[in-house]
């Protein structure tokens, strides 16, 4: 309950408060768009993966080279969010 | 009410200097760095004759891994001159790797960005050397004006390339290493401090203490997924490395 009151008796923001919590709001926005795609895109290349193995296990050396080589360039447009929600909001 | 207060990020990734400009990231690189010298002259000076016990089992497997799964992967046989090169980037990535999951020093040393950086403008330098060394002039002309393209492509393409080469290549790298070690980090202060905060809570509802269960599960788990992203990660630069190499040295395929 007294978070609740905390919550209401709130005094009002100066604008150093203001632009951090933009700036925090900005972050978790960059980080969170970030990771969608990446994600879908991982997901993609890792079932593909995976398929390519069943259908030729002899092959699936090669496989997992490439698969790792296609998690690494698709995981970096995550990670340049996840650069950006640091420096950004911490 | 839980206070939960999350340290700023310099304190989170910041010691102070053991000595002028010499902090523990720098220790743990030089550790580093020793510890693979060493294993590896220790397996040297082993009598090759004699079946490989010990320290020699551990160097040879991780010239067997390299050569099998790295160098053979992206360069084929011509490539095995560069097992040398390709198991130092290795050896010491993983070594810096290491010890964001070893209790009291507890921080990879790639998860500063001066490491990722540093190796990957040496990456940047050998491959670009031998893309010169191997095709001349024609490495950086072939690489503005692609002759397997059609005409009304070649500028766009040759400026892709052109930018991926020199620019995104190196800097994918670098953020690469450095923003999955401090992914990592993070994530396990993240769980640290929740853990503590729930265990030391303040509070007159004592169902709060028994749950900081929770996020020391999730603690143990991440501790076990860093092992994997530290090894990962090496593999990955490492492999990297050598699609560069080999990419620079024959740029038709």
């Amino acid at each position: 309950m007294e978070s609740l009151a905390g919550l209401i008796a709130q005094t009002p923001l100066t604008a150093d408060d203001q632009k951090k919590a933009n700036a925090a709001i900005g972050a978790g926005f960059a980080y969170g768009l970030a990771a969608i795609g990446p994600g879908i895109g991982i997901g993609y290349v890792v079932g593909k993966a995976i398929e390519a193995m069943a259908r030729q296990p002899e092959a699936a050396g090669m496989v997992r080279t490439t698969m790792f080589l296609g998690i690494a360039f698709t995981e970096a447009l995550a990670l340049i969010g996840f650069v950006v929600f640091i420096l950004l909001g911490l | 009410m839980l206070a939960l207060e999350f340290p700023p990020i310099n304190e989170v990734i910041r010691w102070q200097d053991l000595f002028t400009s010499f902090n523990k990231i720098a220790m743990i690189a030089c550790a580093a760095s020793l510890i693979g010298i060493v294993i590896y002259l220790i397996a040297a000076r082993r009598d090759p004759m004699v079946a490989p016990t010990g320290v020699r089992n551990l160097a040879e497997t991780g010239v067997e891994f390299i050569e099998d799964q790295i160098v053979m992967q992206t360069m084929g046989k011509e490539g095995l001159g560069w097992t040398p090169f390709l198991l130092s980037i290795f050896i010491f990535v993983y070594l810096c790797n290491v010890p964001g999951i070893i209790p009291i020093i507890y921080m990879p040393a790639t998860g500063r960005m001066a490491i990722p950086l540093f190796l990957a403008v040496i990456v940047w330098l050998t491959y670009n050397t031998v893309g010169f060394k191997h095709n001349g002039i024609s490495y950086l002309t072939g690489m503005l004006w692609p002759r397997n393209v059609p005409v009304a492509m070649r500028p766009l393409v040759g400026l892709i390339e052109f930018l991926s080469n020199i620019l995104l290549r190196p800097f994918s790298l670098a953020v690469r290493l450095f923003a999955n070690m401090l992914a990592g980090h993070m994530l396990l202060v993240t769980f640290c401090l929740l853990t503590n905060a729930l265990f030391f809570a303040e509070t007159k509802q004592l169902i709060l203490r028994p749950m900081s269960v929770l996020p020391f599960a999730m603690l143990l788990f991440l501790t076990a997924f860093e092992v994997l992203v530290g090894f990962l990660q090496a593999y990955i630069f490492t492999i990297l490395t050598g699609v560069y190499i080999g990419l620079a040295a024959h740029p038709e395929h």
